[in-house]
C-alpha cells in the first residue's frame, strides 16, 4: 500500500489507462441504463456519460487534454467505424439502389436546410461572428466538422461540441417527431436521422431499425460529402 | 479477426492518403467506406478475392463489432463541453435552442422530401 494516497492518485489522473477505464465503464452503465429503459430517447447513453464524465473531470480537477490521453483510443475507432458502414450498406444494397433518386433529392434540401437554418437562427439570435461559423457544420460527423471549422478560421472545439450536442438532440427527438408526421417508411426516417444528426443519430436508428439504420449511415456519409462544399458558400452569402 | 480489422484500417488509411495526397475536400474515412464497399461487391464477381478477411463473413463480422457500440465513439468528444463552460455560461441557452431547432427543421425536410419524390415516383410507375 502507497504511504500516501494522493501521489497514487496524481499518477493514476495522469495515466491513459484510469480515463479509458472510466469512459468504458461509464458508458457501459449508461448504456444498461438505456436498454432497462427500452431505448427511451431521453436515456440517451452519449448525453449521459457525457455530464457524468465531466461532471467528475470537474470534481477532481482533471484538465480535458489529461482525460483525451485516454479516451483518445475510443475518439480514434470513429474513422474505422465510418468505414465499417460499408458492410450494412453492402448487405442491403439492393433496397438502396431502388431508393437512390428519393436519397439523393432528400440529401440536397436536407443538407441545404441544415446549413442554412442554423446560419439563420444564430445570426438572428445574435451570436458572435465565430460562434456563428463554428455552429454551421453541426450536421456532419465530429472530425469533418472540426476540419471545415478550421479551413474557416472558427473554432474547432467549438464545432465538435456543437455537432455532439445536435446530435443528441436529433437523437433524442427522432423517434416523437416522426411519430407525429406520420411517416411510417424506415428509409425516409432513418435517412433523416443521419443526415441531421451524424453518428449519434445513425446509432439510434440501428436501435429502433435495422433499415433505418442502414439509411442513416448512407446520410451521415453523403452529407459530410455535400457539407464541405456547402458551409464555405453559406458563409459568404449569408454571413455578415 | 485480426485480418478483419487491419483491412478495415487499410482502407482508412488509402481514403486519407489519396485524401490528402490529392487535396480532395472530403473525409479519408468516406472514401475508405467506398473502398470496402468495392472490395465487398468485387468479391461476389471475382472469386480470387474471396480469402482471409473477404472470406466467411470475417470483415462483416468486425465491422457489426465496431458498429454495435457507435455511440460510446462519440463520448469522449462529447466530454469536451468542460472546455467550453465559460462560452456555455454567455451563450448557452442560445446556442442550443438554435441548434435544437436546426435539427427539428432539419429532420422534417428530409424526410418530408424523402417521403414526397417517392411517392411521386411510385405514381409514374403505377402509370
Amino acid at each position: 500500500m502507497n504511504d500516501n494516497p494522493f501521489s497514487l492518485w496524481v499518477y493514476l489522473s495522469q495515466s491513459p489507462l484510469l480515463w479509458l477505464t472510466v469512459t468504458l465503464l461509464v458508458y457501459a452503465t449508461t448504456d444498461a441504463v438505456s436498454l432497462a429503459t427500452r431505448r427511451h430517447p431521453l436515456a440517451n447513453p452519449v448525453l449521459h456519460a457525457m455530464w457524468i464524465i465531466g461532471a467528475f473531470l470537474l470534481a477532481t480537477g482533471t484538465s480535458y487534454t489529461s482525460y483525451f490521453a485516454g479516451a483518445q483510443f475510443v475518439h480514434f475507432l470513429l474513422g474505422p467505424a465510418t468505414v465499417a458502414l460499408a458492410v450494412p450498406l453492402y448487405e442491403n444494397r439492393r433496397r438502396v439502389a431502388s431508393s437512390i433518386v428519393p436519397m439523393l433529392v432528400a440529401l440536397l434540401a436536407g443538407s441545404i436546410t441544415a446549413v442554412v437554418s442554423v446560419v439563420l437562427l444564430a445570426e438572428l439570435a445574435g451570436l458572435p461572428r465565430d460562434v456563428v461559423l463554428s455552429l454551421a457544420p453541426k450536421s456532419v460527423t465530429a472530425g469533418v466538422a472540426m476540419g471545415i471549422a478550421e479551413s474557416l478560421h472558427a473554432d474547432p472545439s467549438l464545432a465538435a461540441v456543437a455537432v455532439i450536442l445536435t446530435g443528441i438532440m436529433g437523437a433524442i427527438i427522432v423517434t416523437p417527431l416522426m411519430n407525429r408526421t406520420g411517416v411510417t417508411d424506415y428509409r425516409a426516417r432513418g435517412f433523416a436521422a443521419g443526415l441531421a444528426a451524424h453518428g449519434i443519430g445513425t446509432a439510434r436508428a440501428f436501435q429502433v431499425d435495422e433499415i433505418a439504420g442502414v439509411f442513416s449511415g448512407i446520410a451521415m456519409s453523403l452529407n459530410a460529402l455535400v457539407t464541405s462544399f456547402l458551409v464555405p458558400l453559406a458563409v459568404t452569402l449569408l454571413v455578415r | 479477426m485480426l485480418a478483419s480489422l487491419g483491412l478495415i484500417l487499410l482502407c482508412q488509411l488509402i481514403g486519407e492518403a489519396v485524401v490528402r495526397g490529392i487535396g480532395l475536400p472530403l473525409p479519408g474515412p468516406v472514401l475508405g467506406l467506398l473502398l470496402l464497399l468495392i472490395l465487398l461487391l468485387a468479391r461476389d464477381r471475382f472469386a480470387v478475392l474471396a480469402h482471409g478477411p473477404l472470406r466467411n463473413d470475417g470483415v462483416e463480422t468486425a465491422s457489426k463489432g465496431l458498429l454495435a457500440h457507435l455511440s460510446l465513439l462519440f463520448v469522449p468528444a462529447g466530454v469536451g463541453v468542460v472546455q467550453k463552460l465559460d462560452l456555455l455560461a454567455s451563450h448557452g441557452i442560445a446556442i442550443v435552442l438554435m441548434l435544437a431547432l436546426s435539427v427539428v427543421v432539419t429532420l422534417l425536410a428530409t424526410v418530408l422530401t424523402f417521403r414526397l419524390v417517392s411517392r411521386l415516383l411510385k405514381q409514374q410507375d403505377a402509370r
